[in-house]
């Protein structure tokens, strides 16, 4: 007798349910095991059960490493809760772990009694032996403390799906699946999204149309692992992770990258002008490369230039154009945009620099992420050069810090820099998807001839903003370039006259647009002694920390800068209300170096540069340290 | 739409109210006096015209020009040209750089608008020495140039504009000089009508750092024997009296005094593989006569319009909505 692995049990044997507030899940396996694609999986289901969730994706920087070695493993995190959360969670609830070096490189993260699920068929000796693993970890007691599970899920896996023809490595390929199963079976959630997600992507419109049996396959293998997980006797009880009172309203799964797209079409919709990016390929800003030329259809101009260096300067000239130019990329690419950005400042088009950045210097850590760029895009570049400085704190976010990047730029005539990170571009929360009627419409400096004299630096008197008037105009020709410049006229000037007043007119334009950018407001206990200062990308681990922090005891305040350039004018009053200033950032201390140099106080840093974002547990004892310590 | 009853545009109209500060004697004079000649000859509104420079000497050309202007920054006009076209087709877009700026420090822009096809015209001054920075050696000078980079002379070789500009699939390439100003003016047209990225080399003199550089074979008394006119579809022939011409022998290109019409090479800018432009543009003084003229000039897709017709037929399909955009994917709803 068989029995068909579609049929989803309705009544599962009786297990017990166990309600749990908040899990945090890791998939690993090796590069080729599809974990992101499992991830990913399990994320949009619990999405739409309706759990409040946030992810992080960690990926080698190698296309295809050595298959079973550690450099080739491929992770997956998702926290999913009932609770309003704002990381991916730092220890893990569960690992998944395809392979011996999955195993390996992820283990140091699993809580004490965690569960760690292995596909035995990952640890044979040549595993072991790729994995540089001396004895193995399933036999030797090293996993004494964790609540192993093993199953041998690749041979499962072939079993499952040998009706649908799919043999050998084909056959194994559908194992994610399997195990994905497992995990819907151990958390309660619905295969549906799944099932439908596979019959639409070997559709008979897509690419995949030839491969019917891979579709099944997949299927089988996913609904196999569900009823393994029900029948067989491999966990005592379901876990059960109820829906989060997340505001009420229609809801989408974002990452920052998408977001970042998003904000940047809508803000040339809203301002009318047609968006043109110029970007070089870059890990981790491609996605926005990829995501905007998938959006022709609102007329955007994508431009795969050939350097990063062709990429802002095209861009240049399609703002010099009338076009809402942007120019995506990482830290490398913004070292080889630097001195086009000065000749944006000279030149004072609305541009837009977005800054995805990642670790290290040099090429560095091209897939991790941190937060280092700071300093090079506020002074990066020769002579006095302001620009504004913006910075996203969640994938959320990124939607509102790209359209306000664009606000600005075309508003103040200057570029602008918007810094997000690989940690909040890859990584993906639940996004309350905005009315887009409800978007502001964007003003420009766009101007026609009229009967007065064009003077191309003419200053807005409340802005400063000079006028744009682009080829095509009749009666505005006119010349710019890189060279000091007059007054008003913006003819080339060498004199010291020119010169001090037009760099304190750049100067005045950008520290102005302080008056209007929201004031910072104070979170946490208003009344400690000290502060926490955080900026961009670590909002959520810092602010998790800061409330647990005061749950446990401690009287702390924060506040969140999105603005770094200019900084909100109520800054410096707040500084000045606390006697301790902590900034805790991915980096060696660059915020800390700004609060220093422009307030004139003492700023203790909590610095981390690991590649991988902060974990709550390790600011919440840096908090706890610094302030009862250090009294 | 607006229509214009002003008088027709006149050579006055381009010259912007500005000092020039070429020096005194400087080829550049002429190209910019060319330039502006042209201009009104071509029945586009002043407005639609920019013209966009690097750094360098021939870079204030925009400044000169009383039309939208753009003085980028060192080796990247081509990139910024690309970003105005793209962004309004409906401008003319002239690139001014020279030897240092465009084959030099912004050789692989200058190489890639080719390659795409960008419409926009390059004009490149190349008088084979760094003038701006005070006359060191560029990648046009010849072996051995002394400057104050190389006081015991340059030791690498010169590259052909020409030659390079053919590899990169040019689809518009040209050569004039800055003491032919008729010439100059034919080639400029030329390039202005070509639909597609336009590259024209103009041995062009600096009376500074390197004077009479070009004189061996485009000096006004010479050139006959050392310059050849390169004409579509005409005999290549030289000389007072046209009586040098270029034969192949076998697979190599000869000079013969008084050659047959049979064994004459005809010009052929038409030539689809670019190959006869390409040898024509390794033929240098003394060993050959330098050609001038239009080497190459064959029908290439615009990348402009290449792209538009994947916005349109995208926004034919789906026109552009935020709503839908914000609203694609899976999405669950939060009572």
């Amino acid at each position: 007798m068989s029995t068909d692995v579609h049929d989803i049990p309705i009544n599962p044997s009786e297990k017990s349910h166990i309600d749990v507030d908040s899990v945090t899940i890791r998939f690993a396996g090796d590069s080729g095991d599809g974990m992101q694609i499992t991830g990913t999986q399990f994320t949009d289901a619990s999405a739409i059960f309706g759990n409040d969730l946030a992810t992080m994706p960690d990926y080698p920087a190698e296309i295809r490493a050595p298959a079973g070695t550690v450099a080739g493993v491929s992770a997956y995190q998702i926290h999913f809760s009932s609770q309003d959360i704002k990381t991916p969670g730092d220890d893990l609830n569960v690992l998944v772990a395809m392979n011996a070096a999955a195993l390996k490189a992820n283990i140091h993260d699993l809580e004490e009694g965690g569960i760690l699920l292995v596909d035995e068929a990952g640890f044979t000796d040549k595993d072991l032996e790729k994995a540089e693993l001396k004895s193995n970890p399933l036999e030797d007691g090293t996993l004494d403390g964790f609540r192993v599970i093993k199953a041998n899920i690749t041979e499962l896996t072939i079993n499952a799906v040998k009706e649908t023809g799919l043999k050998g490595k084909a056959a194994e390929l559908c194992k994610n699946f399997f195990t994905l199963g497992m995990m819907y079976w151990l958390y309660d959630r619905p295969l549906t999204h799944t099932l439908n997600w596979l019959d639409e992507k070997y559709g008979v419109k897509t690419k995949y149309k030839d491969k019917p049996e891979v579709c099944e396959s997949n299927k089988k293998a996913l609904t196999a692992g569900y009823n393994f997980a029900d029948t067989v006797e491999l966990f005592t009880s379901h876990y059960r992770v109820k829906k989060a009172a997340l505001p009420k309203g229609k809801y989408r799964k974002i990452s920052g990258n998408e977001a970042t797209v998003f904000g940047l079409l809508a803000a040339s919709q809203k301002s009318g002008r047609p968006l043109f990016i110029g970007s070089y390929p870059i890990t981790p800003a491609s996605d926005i490369l990829h995501g905007l030329s998938k959006n022709k259809n609102f007329g955007v101009i994508t431009f795969q230039a050939e350097d990063e260096i062709a990429a802002i300067a095209s861009t240049i000239g399609s703002a010099y154009a009338g076009g809402l130019g942007v120019t995506t990329t990482s830290g490398p690419g913004v070292c080889l945009k630097l001195e086009a950005m000065g000749l944006g400042v000279m030149t004072e088009l609305p541009l837009i620099i977005v800054d995805v950045q990642r670790g290290g210097p040099s090429t560095g850590l091209p897939t991790k992420t941190e937060q280092s760029d700071l300093l090079m895009v506020m002074f990066g570049r020769s002579g006095d050069s302001p620009l504004p400085v913006l910075a996203a704190r969640s994938p959320g976010d990124c939607f509102n810090m790209a359209f306000e990047a664009a606000r600005i730029a075309l508003k103040y005539m200057t570029p602008v820099v918007l810094l997000t990170d690989g940690y909040i571009a890859n990584g993906s929360e639940p996004w309350l998807i905005p009315d887009a009627k409800t978007l502001p419409e964007l003003k420009t400096n766009l101007v026609t001839a009229n009967d007065e004299v064009f003077q191309a630096y003419a200053r807005d008197p409340i802005t400063n903003a000079r006028k744009w008037a682009v080829p095509g105009t009749p009666g505005l020709e006119h010349r710019i370039g890189g060279l000091e410049k007059a007054h008003n006229t913006g003819m080339v000037a060498y004199d010291p006259e020119s010169h001090q007043l037009m760099t304190n007119e750049r100067h005045a334009k950008i520290a102005g647009i302080a008056n209007d950018i929201p004031l910072l407001e104070v979170m946490g206990d208003k009344d400690a002694d000290a502060l926490v200062v955080s900026w961009g990308g670590t909002f959520g681990t810092v602010s998790t920390a800061v409330e647990e922090s005061i749950k446990a005891g401690l009287k702390i305040a924060h506040v969140h800068l999105n603005y770094l350039n200019p900084f909100p004018r109520n800054l410096g009053e707040i500084l000045n209300s606390y006697e301790r200033v902590i900034v805790p950032e991915l980096n060696m201390g660059q915020l800390k170096m700004l609060l220093g140099g422009t307030f004139g106080i003492p700023v203790q840093s909590i610095s981390q540069v690991r590649g991988k974002p902060f974990k709550v547990s390790y600011l919440a004892s840096e908090l706890h340290r610094i302030l009862e310590t250090q009294k | 739409m607006t229509t214009t009853t002003a008088a027709p545009l006149t050579r006055k109209d381009f010259a912007a109210p500005i000092g020039i500060r070429w020096c005194p004697g400087c080829g550049d004079y002429s190209i910019l006096s060319t330039m502006q000649g042209l201009l009104p000859t071509l029945g586009i509104p002043k407005e639609n015209f920019v013209f966009v420079s690097g750094i360098g000497c021939s870079s204030r050309f925009p400044y000169y020009m009383n039309t939208y202007g753009f003085h980028t920054i060192h080796g990247r006009a081509p990139a910024v040209s690309t970003g105005i076209k793209l962004t309004n087709p409906n401008l003319q877009v002239w690139v001014i750089t020279g030897d240092g700026d465009a084959l030099s420090i912004g050789g692989n822009h200058f190489i890639h608008a080719l390659r795409r096809n960008m419409d926009v015209k390059i004009i490149l001054f190349n008088n084979r020495i760094y003038g701006l920075t005070k006359g060191q050696y560029s990648p046009t000078s010849g072996v051995g140039t002394v400057s104050p980079s190389t006081p015991y002379g340059s030791v690498d070789q010169p590259l052909s504009p020409i030659s390079l500009a053919i590899g990169a699939e040019a689809g518009f390439v040209a050569r004039t000089s800055d003491n032919d100003v008729k010439h100059m003016g034919e080639v400029f047209a030329a390039a202005a009508a070509y639909k597609g990225a336009a590259l024209v080399e103009v041995l062009q003199n600096c009376v500074i750092f390197a004077d009479k550089i070009h004189e061996p074979y485009n000096g006004r008394t010479n050139r006959p024997d050392t310059m050849l006119y390169l004409k579509h579809g005409e005999p290549l022939r030289y000389g007072k009296e046209l009586e040098k011409g270029l034969v192949l022998e076998k697979m190599t290109i000869k000079t013969k005094v008084n050659p047959t019409e049979a064994e004459t090479i005809v010009h052929d800018e038409k030539d689809a593989s670019g190959a006869l432009g390409f040898y024509l543009s390794r033929l240098s003084h003394p060993e050959f006569p330098v050609p001038v003229g239009v080497f190459r000039n064959v029908e290439r897709p615009s990348y402009y319009d290449a792209m538009n017709a994947q916005i349109t037929s995208a926004q034919a399909k789906n026109p552009p909505s935020l709503e839908k955009l914000f609203n694609s994917g899976s999405t669950w709803t939060v009572d």
